[in-house]
């Protein structure tokens, strides 16, 4: 509405005898807030669009004929409007909405989830008579039942509002849950045989202004009057979504979605809402391969076995491994992980892994990403520019699925016309019906595809003739085309790694393409995992220094792995993260730590902690103070909810400790003065610009983007009351007065320091072969999901799913089990069918298993040293 | 006395048991309007209409001609026809659906062509199994007559007609939530402005509703012209009505009458129309229009049957449809129906018509059938005035649509009219009717 | 693989191709599936989700709005009384009650055998033969009990199968024909009238 009405000036309406400015056409109850007058409502919700249905919010507004009652949700501002907001008439017609209301709603309070936080019974203590005059029998529907894996549902308490069935229809997309009856026997369901199990469900839960919704793994967890709550960024992914964390003792208890209006609008996936049991700091069943165990005190590996030791004796047997390690070259050594620290704690391990060991074999990426200085060489988009341009581009892995806020950000876009998607479509993707132009893409092609797109007539060519048909026709790459106009101004290119059977060389070559070819576009990188921007920027990948600036180029993930196995580097230190859970090609990671001598640290056990000799433990997320970047590159303050268990240290302290037993100091005594460093070192945005709670992080190298805080509206998101951004101290004047003598201007890398990298030409499979398209899901077998119960069961197991053109071949179908064989073996897997499938190839998730309990795609279809991955299906 | 003499406008072919076939209707002057609408220019066919005066007949009563020419300045995309027809009492468009199809199906071409609109969906009532056929059929033998399709009549005019059967749902009649369930949502009448659906109607686009009477009467005003309709009944009130008669009276039924020139005493007492209540007992009272209507009692019984004349006595005509009580008719159980039947046909959307139906109904109950208090009837006026605030007539709105605010209109009616019984139902802990 | 036989099936995809948007089928063709299963079965109701592209949720959430569609079985004969006004005044309640005992059925069951399902209704819109009666919305004028009765008799005894077919099929008359007027050709003689109109204000005007 905005849009439309931006070039006009503005309106002057009367609330209560007191004039307002306004948009023209902005709805009257935002006005009369923003003026002091705040009017009572249940369905309106402002990041939905209103159908004015609860009735809660008339007011009378002056028209032609007399003052008449009016939804102030439904109203847009006209110039002169006059509107009264606090007469007899509107009191009576509000209570009476109110009466209506409780009519049916049953007396259950004391034991109701959302009782203390409910806008019904705030409402009513404020506005209610206090006395019922309904004496007649409620309605009755059975309690609480099941509508999904994660969400309970009590017919009796809702209010008919619509909040949740329009969140899933409007917002997510995935109508799971509709309205069924009529009058006042509407109530709320899914579909008998298709539970709710939208991986955004959370949200409904959220939103509900009454108990109806409510969410099993919180159901009686505890009462809001028992909660703290601090406001922090959510790690889960890479979008960082602003969350309020509220814990009760020392139990985390409940994250609810903040309203951030550059990044989620208030929304979370499920997955960030709900993994608290796997941060549970209270957990203690000590079996260290268990990855929802915690890690409580140092642990060395003596005769064998893991056994507890004082931080002394672990520090010190840490630091005879780094010093065997690199006894002959630093290169003996290299480091693993590290997108789970805080952008303090990266920089310290940077600081001691290149300051002090002097290593440069680091990488937080697990061989599943893309080159880090090309991403930080790409002129890089802000969600909102993504969401706001006239064309976005995706080449990238199932973006709901992957980074789950995101999708919703460039879904609200699409379904609003404002943006063209052009889709690079590498496997089935949840945007695929929002898309403009659907360009079918198989393994081993995006760089030519990238290259047909940008006008190289010969590119078509190279693509081969498929036994499988044509990919796409040349009418959709005109389309593609004329979207994308000739500089790319107003493009967002969104870049991932669509497919870890693929070599990201592919990727690389199709985004170099594009930045040469659109000088004008901006390009957001997909990398999925929690801080791994921020590790990028502090330095933690080959080729790159704190800042986004150049440096020598040690090994990567992959090559430290090769190296471990060969025994050219003999111990690595793991930072945060399962290695084998991460690293695509398990054979690989196996093998390599089997040979290691290996340094974990973390919160977490797990098969990697496991096989440590050392393990370090660490506070994990809402356990520490900090900041953590997004993929736009925002930079926003994560806070310390808990008190992390045992004896485990901050990562900034075990880096600085393990750098004294090494005999140096990293002058980084603590998370403070670790943020101070990096900003006077770097230039790199740090806490004290962000902690100061008037905008909503600061984006890296773009301090002209910064938005403000929204206030907080206690009946668009109940349950959030203050949450008080609890991050670092502001410190006073630090921007003004850099510790370090000179500010250091941040001097990123330039695509000059990436050169263009051939991918080399693969041979067209034969007709019955498919290439493999390993993709994410939100739930897999990754520590966050396993550690928590919950999200457990929403671990769809492995199949292959294929187009029916292909499976039609073999004269399969859905459920069948096929025998499956890549050049690593042979395997049986459950089919699928599934159109959305480019033809000629077959996906598979990542990090899954099958029915028979094994990981098929890391056991047998990962290569890390193949282009590409052929699978060949026989029915058995 | 009453005045009969009018010519029949859309009950013309009442007498013949074959009314429905295409024969019959081509032998009584059928598609002869439709031939003739489309050798003038649309324009032209639209000024006949609106020298009419053609009220719509769906209840609201709003002039068809400007109805029409509000749309005229942009291209109107659909004409939708509602005969979802389930206002109690109301059988008016049940008779013309079943009974002369082709007579609407003409109707409807002919607003298409005043309109330059190409597609038109009849919404009809889905418990109408024999209308639906018997539209379906018509449509069909139109299509092969050549009274629709492509090139009408050699016209360069062209149109499709699709029946849409509903499924039970009172609310559909609304004409927003007609759309709706036309584009197959469940029928919750959509919130105002637009207050019509002119402007944004099916699929977002510039949409026509009008009834199924409304459109039977265009065949004879185009073949007749608009002055000789105006020339009928009296202000602007023209034409015929098909007034729908039920309840206590000896001879119910549905009788088309010229505007304005009869009273409701005609109507209910004369012999060759109601002819009077069984058993010569007395008028109660009578609903004039539709069960949204407020009640009048005997007093009113000469009042004109006119649309103007009954909303000056604060009631409406609504569809025609008129419901008779007689001395032994218990106001509290009519009322309770009434409030009965809003209470299960509420869409459930707005607040105040979704819990306020139920609680009124629940209390009537009570009335009715025992366990009513004094301070019941306190209670009722209460809750009446939060959904109608100051009860009064058209009624004040608290919701999306007026099925929310016409649910007073029983109770308050009753309790006005008759405290007393209810009194004595409390008394004596229920019913004291037979 | 589809639910609807291949005959229903056929008037489905006919049916969805008479609107400008496909989800504007959905009621015709929940009557289709309900003529197929007697009432709205998941697979019945996963196809229409599948032909007017919503979810499965839509598709019930929309048919449990609207009375004549029954999520539930129902009988062969789902007889309606009606009880509204003009009914009530002419003992609607009393045939209702009659009704039931003579099916052997509460209002909103089906009778033992499975032949009746008994509902109250709001009014029919045919209130002058009161109290009205529908078998599987077929009007049966039956106003007196023992009308009813015989009326029940003659359907148990299958006597009356061509006049009221069995519930759920709703409309018999098939539609002639799709649309005859094409999309390109509603776009081009919009713009010829438009032309014409112009002029014809043109020629007014002077
Ligand atoms: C609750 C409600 C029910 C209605 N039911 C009907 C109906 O069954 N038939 C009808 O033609 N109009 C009905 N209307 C009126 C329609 O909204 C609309 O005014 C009418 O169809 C317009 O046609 P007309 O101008 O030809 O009268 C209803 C209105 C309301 C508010
Ligand atoms: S007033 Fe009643 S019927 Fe009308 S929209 Fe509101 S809830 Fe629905
Ligand atoms: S009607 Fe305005 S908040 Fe619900």
């Amino acid at each position: 509405m905005a849009d439309s009405t931006e070039t006009r000036t503005t309106v002057t309406v009367t609330v209560n005898g007191r004039a307002v400015e306004a948009q023209p056409g902005e709805m009257l109850i935002e006005v009369a807030e923003r003026a002091g007058t705040y009017i009572p409502r249940f369905c309106y919700h402002p990041r939905m669009e209103s159908v004015g249905v609860c009735r809660m919010c008339l007011v009378e507004v002056d028209g032609p004929r007399g003052a008449t009652l009016q939804p102030s949700c439904f109203v847009g501002c006209t110039d002169g409007m006059v509107v009264t907001t606090d007469s007899e008439k509107v009191k009576k017609a509000q209570d009476g909405v109110l009466e209506f209301l409780l009519a049916n709603h049953p007396l259950d309070c004391p034991v109701c989830d959302k009782g203390g936080e409910c806008p019904l019974q705030d409402q009513t203590l404020a506005h209610g008579s206090g006395e019922t005059r309904f004496i007649e029998e409620k309605r009755h529907f059975a309690k609480p039942i099941s509508i999904g894996e994660l969400v309970l549902l009590d017919r009796e308490r809702c209010i008919q509002c619509s909040r949740c069935t329009r969140f899933a229809a409007e917002v997510a997309g995935d109508a799971a849950i509709d309205f069924a009856g009529r009058g006042d026997q509407i109530e709320v369901a899914p579909f008998p045989t298709e539970p709710f199990d939208s991986v955004f469900s959370g949200n409904t839960v959220q939103i509900c202004p009454v108990g109806a919704l409510t969410a099993k793994p919180y159901r009686f967890a505890a009462r809001p009057w028992d909660l703290d709550q601090v406001e922090s960024t959510c790690t889960t992914c890479a979008v960082g979504c602003r969350v309020a964390v509220q814990s009760s003792g020392n139990r985390l208890t409940r994250v609810l979605g903040v309203d951030s209006d550059p990044v989620n609008h208030g929304w979370l996936c499920d997955k960030g809402r709900f993994v608290i049991d796997a941060i549970d700091a209270e957990d203690t069943s000590g079996d260290v391969s268990d990855p929802t165990s915690r890690i409580r005190e140092p642990l060395v590996r003596r005769d064998g076995v893991l056994v507890p030791v004082s931080w002394g004796e672990a520090l010190g047997e840490a630091a005879r491994i780094i010093r065997e390690a690199t006894a002959t070259s630093p290169d003996g050594f290299g480091a693993i992980g590290g997108a789970a620290l805080t952008n303090e704690g990266a920089f310290a391990f940077e600081r001691l892994l290149r300051g002090v060991v002097g290593t440069e074999n680091i990488d937080a990426q697990y061989g599943d990403g893309l080159d880090p200085v090309l991403l930080s060489a790409i002129p890089r988009a802000t969600i909102d520019e993504a969401a706001h341009a006239c064309t976005v581009v995706v080449l990238s892995g199932d973006l709901r699925e992957e980074l789950p806020i995101l999708f919703l950000r460039l879904r609200e876009s699409a379904v609003k016309g404002r943006t063209n998607i052009i889709e690079l479509a590498t496997g089935a993707n949840s945007l695929r019906s929002l898309s403009r132009v659907t360009l079918p893409t198989r393994p081993g092609e995006a760089h030519i595809v990238a290259r047909a797109i940008a006008g190289d007539s010969s590119a078509l060519a190279q693509l081969g003739t498929h036994p499988q048909g044509a990919a796409f026709s040349d009418a959709d790459l005109e389309d593609a085309r004329r979207l994308l106009g000739d500089t790319g101004e107003g493009v967002v290119f969104i870049v991932g790694r669509p497919n870890a059977a693929e070599s990201a060389a592919v990727i690389e070559s199709a985004i170099r393409t594009f930045v040469a070819e659109y000088p004008q576009a901006r390009f957001l990188p997909t990398l999925r995992r929690g801080n791994i921007f921020g590790a990028l920027d502090m330095g933690l990948a080959p080729g790159l220094r704190p800042g986004r600036t150049a440096g020598a180029r040690g090994r990567s993930t992959i090559e430290q792995l090769r190296a471990l196995t060969s025994g050219e580097q003999t111990a690595v230190m793991i930072l945060g993260g399962d290695v084998l859970a991460n690293v695509p090609d398990r054979a690989l990671a196996t093998s390599a730590l089997a040979a290691a001598r290996v340094i974990a640290v973390t919160g977490h056990g797990g098969p990697t902690t496991a096989a440590a000799d050392v393990v370090l433990p660490a506070s994990v997320t809402h356990e520490r103070f900090g900041t953590v970047t997004n993929i736009e590159g925002r930079v926003t303050a994560v806070a310390a909810k808990l008190v992390a268990p045992g004896a485990a240290w901050s990562d900034v302290a075990i880096a600085s400790e393990l750098a004294e037993e090494l005999g140096q100091t990293l002058g980084l005594d603590s998370v403070e003065a670790t943020s101070v460093a990096i900003e006077s070192t770097t230039g790199y945005p740090a806490t004290s610009v962000v902690s100061e709670g008037a905008v909503e992080g600061r984006v890296v190298g773009r301090a002209d983007l910064t938005s403000p805080r929204r206030a907080l509206d206690p009946i668009a998101f109940p349950g959030i009351r203050s949450a008080d951004l609890v991050g670092l101290a502001p410190r006073a004047g630090a921007v003004e007065e850099p510790v370090a003598s000179s500010t250091a201007a941040l001097a990123p890398v330039t695509m000059a320091d990436t050169p263009e990298q051939p991918v080399p030409s693969i041979a067209l499979a034969d007709a019955y072969a498919l290439r493999v398209v390993a993709t994410r899901r939100l739930y897999d077998r990754g520590d966050a999901v396993q550690g928590t119960a919950a999200l457990r069961p929403l671990v769809p197991a492995t199949v292959v799913s294929a187009h029916s053109y292909d499976l039609n071949r073999l004269g399969v179908t859905t459920g069948d089990v096929v025998r499956a064989t890549t050049p690593r073996g042979s395997f049986d897997v459950t089919v699928r069918v599934d159109d959305d499938v480019v033809r000629g190839t077959a996906e598979m998730h990542l990090n899954t298993v099958t029915t028979d309990g094994v990981d098929v795609v890391g056991t047998y279809v990962i290569d890390a040293d193949a282009i590409v991955t052929e699978i060949r299906l026989e029915s058995r | 006395m009453a005045v009969l003499d009018a010519p029949k406008i859309v009950s013309l072919r009442a007498e013949f048991s074959d009314s429905h076939t295409l024969t019959r209707y081509l032998a009584t002057g059928g598609y002869e309007g439709l031939r003739k609408a489309l050798s003038m220019t649309p324009e032209a066919v639209a000024a006949e209409v609106d020298a009419a005066s053609l009220l719509g007949r769906g209840g609201a009563g709003f002039p068809a001609g400007r109805k029409w020419s509000m749309l005229r300045k942009a291209p109107t995309s659909y004409l939708v026809i509602n005969g979802d027809e389930s206002e109690p009492a109301t059988f008016k468009d049940h008779y013309l659906v079943e009974r002369d199809p082709h007579q609407l199906v003409e109707g409807v071409t002919i607003a298409a062509y005043a309109l330059q609109v190409n597609q038109a969906f009849i919404y009809l009532r889905g418990e109408f199994a024999l209308g639906l056929e018997r539209v379906q059929q018509a449509l069909n033998e139109a299509y092969e007559h050549g009274a629709l399709g492509q090139n009408i009549f050699g016209s360069n005019f062209s149109l499709d007609i699709v029946v849409h059967p509903g499924a039970g749902a009172y609310i559909c009649g609304e004409e927003t939530s007609l759309i709706e369930a036309l584009e197959g949502k469940r029928g919750f009448p959509r919130i105002k402005p637009p207050f019509f659906p002119a402007a944004i109607g099916l699929y977002g686009e510039p949409t026509v509703v009008n009834n199924v009477e409304t459109m039977s009467n265009l065949p004879w005003i185009v073949t007749h012209g608009g002055a000789a309709f105006a020339a009928l009944g009296v202000g602007r009130s023209t034409g015929t009505r098909l007034f729908a008669l039920s309840g206590r009276v000896n001879n119910p039924g549905m009788f088309e009458l010229e505007m304005v020139k009869n009273t409701f005493r005609d109507l209910i007492f004369d012999p060759a129309l109601g002819g009077g209540i069984p058993g010569d007992r007395k008028l109660k009272a009578f609903i004039p229009g539709g069960v949204s209507a407020p009640w009048f009692g005997p007093d009113e019984l000469d009042l004109a049957l006119g649309q103007d004349e009954v909303a000056a006595k604060a009631s409406m005509l609504g569809s025609g449809s008129v419901v008779v009580f007689d001395e032994d008719t218990c106001a509290v159980r009519a009322a309770w129906r009434i409030t009965k039947f809003f209470s299960r046909e509420s869409c459930g959307q707005c607040t105040p018509c979704r819990e306020g139906s139920g609680w009124l109904e629940r209390i009537m109950f009570r009335l009715e059938h025992g366990g009513g208090r004094r301070e019941d009837l306190d209670l009722l006026l209460d809750l009446c005035d939060n959904i109608a605030p100051g009860l009064g007539w058209p009624p004040q709105q608290t919701t999306i649509c007026v099925l929310g605010s016409s649910i007073p209109s029983s109770i308050h009616s009753a309790l006005t009219m008759f405290r007393d019984e209810f009194l004595a139902h409390v008394t004596n802990d229920g019913c004291t009717h037979g | 693989m589809s639910h609807f036989r291949p005959e229903l099936r056929q008037r489905a995809e006919e049916t969805v191709a008479l609107y400008p948007e496909r989800r504007s089928a959905m009621l015709p063709l929940l009557h289709l599936a309900q003529e197929q299963d007697g009432y709205l079965t998941d697979e019945g109701m996963i196809e229409v989700a599948e032909l007017t592209g919503t979810t499965p949720a839509e598709v019930r959430g929309t048919a449990a709005f609207y009375d004549m569609f029954h999520l539930e079985p129902v009988g062969k004969y789902v007889v309606g009384v009606c009880t509204n006004i003009a009914c009530l005044l002419a003992g609607g309640e009393e045939l209702l009650a009659h009704a039931s005992e003579t099916l052997g059925c509460a209002v909103g069951a089906t009778s033992a055998d499975g032949l009746f399902t008994l509902e109250e209704t709001e009014c029919l819109a045919d209130c002058n033969i009161a109290p009205c009666v529908q078998v599987n919305h077929r009007f049966v004028r039956t106003t007196t009990p023992d009308a009813l009765d015989a009326l029940v008799a003659d359907l148990r005894d299958g006597k009356r199968e061509d006049e009221i077919p069995p519930h759920g099929t709703l409309i018999r008359v098939k539609r002639s024909g799709g649309l005859r007027v094409s999309r390109q050709q509603i776009a081009d003689e919009r713009t010829r009238e438009r032309a014409a109109r112009e002029e014809r204000t043109a020629k007014e005007g002077q």
